[in-house]
């Protein structure tokens, strides 16, 4: 019934000022995350308010073939998903996007501290769907799925 | 009795002037009195006859918290300029207090008159949990089954989509919110969730009846029966009864993540939309955010006796009450839902377009629209358009 909206410290602030403010549900989903999400930070939540609203946030970013989900238990036990479906008609053609299961492997190597991997992996796959060259179906362009793979490879390496 | 009958015989020896000015009041005055004497709803009470005398309507005025209070006193401004025949009997309830005789008497009054306008009544927080939400007792009293809300975009307002039309179906006396919670255990919380046969498809019913009414040409019912399989499970299963009756128009279902999901990306594919009391207020609030925010949108509140007029997303304003910035758009458009409920229709259309005329002035948007109108701005400019189209009016 309630959020908590934690707000990043500002610039104008000392680096350990957190603000958390306790929202309604009404207040959180209407006019801010539908008119102006970036308003938002880190947002916690009961179950049914985040299946409800982490749904929401992937389609005010291009839905959820590009949203990554990690499932976080005691002891560092974790599972880390993409949350679309299985797409059966389009499985085994080379045509899905490998967005969102990629950005959930990022977020899992994060979360075994490899964060050097991590970034390297995330920034080639961001500078890759920034370039328009090389996309899949969904986000509008013609290539493979094994061609947008390769593109993402490519900038690794030419990172090095 | 004999009152009425006084009163009957009075109209027909008003001046034909008169007559032609209030046009059909003393023929429709008549048919009410006839229709409603002695006629008793569903649940068996007697509906009282309509709060209706002399051809001016008394209608219940609940100003709540907020903006509220302010909102309301431009309706009234509003109505009394247009000459709208309603007089307000205004109830105020107190939301700080433990004690139910506030709501009582606002319950009370409603039953009197039927109708009412109300601003939101703040929960406080620091309450009770005992003390239930002052608007879910009102709603629940009074078996306003049913919210309906109107989401259309604004030909003025600049939103990111365009050409929304949906009409939004909330069950709006149980669900999640029948505030039946306990604490068997300490730190364990269990809250009942309430889906009932009877109430799932009188809200489907009315959702359909809607559609068919307005000529809408689908139907989409919102759940999560993958995971309340008897709760949601059982509501679908209502819905899908009750549109078998109706098979010009199309019927489909859908999970309420995926239904937010398609809202923010296309909510052009939306109809008719229908659903529990939690979803109801999740998709109405977003779609509120779709067409422009909460200072835009009415919503109504209907039973089969009474009717309950306030904003759609039902939002007290706290921060922004008395300092002349509040958005008076959906208190006005909802006292003209109100209107079309007393069958003034007329005078609501008058309003209505008087209304949308002032959102198209971008230099009277007010701060929720991204302007710097004021409220006192907006209503004024609504009032000399009324009175620019050559509408019978009081003094500015």
């Amino acid at each position: 019934m309630v959020l908590y909206r934690v707000l990043s410290s500002s610039p104008n602030k000392p680096a350990n000022a957190l603000q958390s403010t306790l929202l309604n549900m009404q207040e959180t989903i209407r006019e801010p995350m539908v008119q102006d999400p970036t308003q938002f930070d880190v947002l916690v939540m009961p179950n049914l308010y985040g299946d409800i609203l982490s749904d929401l946030c992937a389609g005010l970013i291009g839905g959820l073939g590009v949203t990554p989900s990690g499932n976080i238990g005691a002891n560092g036990v974790a599972i880390f998903e993409s949350v679309h479906g299985t797409a059966p008609d389009i499985a085994g053609k080379d045509l899905a996007n490998p967005t969102a299961l990629l950005l959930s492997a990022v977020m899992m190597l994060r979360h075994m501290g490899l964060h050097g991997h991590a970034k390297k992996i995330e920034t080639a796959c961001f500078d890759t769907i920034r370039d328009r060259k090389v996309l899949t179906k969904d986000l509008g362009g013609n290539s493979k799925c094994s061609e947008f793979t390769e593109a993402i490879c490519q900038r690794m390496k030419d990172m090095d | 009795m004999a009152a009425h009958s006084a009163v009957l015989s009075a109209s027909k020896i008003i001046n034909p002037f008169w007559v032609g000015r209030l046009g059909n009041t003393a023929k429709v005055f008549g048919t009410t009195l006839i229709s409603h004497r002695n006629k008793t709803s569903l649940t068996g009470e007697n509906i009282p006859p309509p709060a209706k005398y002399g051809g001016r309507h008394t209608v219940t005025l609940i100003p709540g918290d907020g903006i509220g209070p302010e909102l309301l006193n431009h309706v009234r401004e509003v109505f009394r300029f247009t000459c709208v025949p309603v007089d307000f009997e205004v109830v105020n309830v107190n939301s700080a207090l433990e004690t139910d005789d506030d709501m009582n008497n606002a319950i009370t009054a409603i039953r009197r008159n039927g109708v009412a306008l109300k601003g939101n009544i703040e929960t406080k927080h620091t309450l009770p949990a005992s003390v239930k939400s002052r608007n879910n007792v009102l709603r629940t009293s009074l078996d306003l089954y049913a919210n309906v809300m109107h989401c259309q975009s604004l030909p003025g307002v600049q939103t990111r989509h365009k050409n929304i039309d949906i009409m939004i179906i909330r069950e709006n006396t149980e669900g999640e919110y029948s505030s039946l919670e306990h604490e068997s255990v300490s730190g364990v919380v269990e809250s009942l969730k309430i889906i009932t046969r009877n109430n799932s498809l009188r809200i489907a019913d009315y959702a359909f009846k809607l559609a068919r009414e307005r000529g809408r040409r689908r139907v989409t019912a919102v759940h999560k029966a993958n995971i309340m399989k008897l709760g949601d499970g059982l509501f679908l299963q209502c819905c899908r009864e009750v549109a078998s009756g109706y098979p010009e128009i199309t019927f489909d279902s859908m999970i309420v993540d995926n239904t937010t999901m398609q809202l923010v990306s296309k909510p052009q594919q939306f109809d008719v939309m229908v659903m529990p009391n939690l979803y109801g207020n999740v998709v109405s609030n977003v779609c509120a955010g779709l067409v422009g925010g909460p200072g835009l949108v009415p919503g109504a509140n209907y039973g089969h006796v009474y009717a309950v007029f306030e904003t759609a997303t039902r939002n007290t304003g706290k921060s922004i009450a008395e300092k002349n910035i509040a958005n008076p758009t959906a208190m006005l458009l909802a006292s003209c839902l109100m209107l079309d409920h007393l069958k003034l229709n007329d005078y609501a259309s008058v309003i209505r377009n008087a209304v949308l005329t002032t959102m198209n002035e971008t230099r009277l948007h007010t701060a929720d629209l991204g302007g710097q109108g004021t409220t006192l701005e907006v209503v004024q400019s609504v009032m000399r358009v009324i009175q620019s189209k050559g509408q019978f009016t009081a003094e500015l």
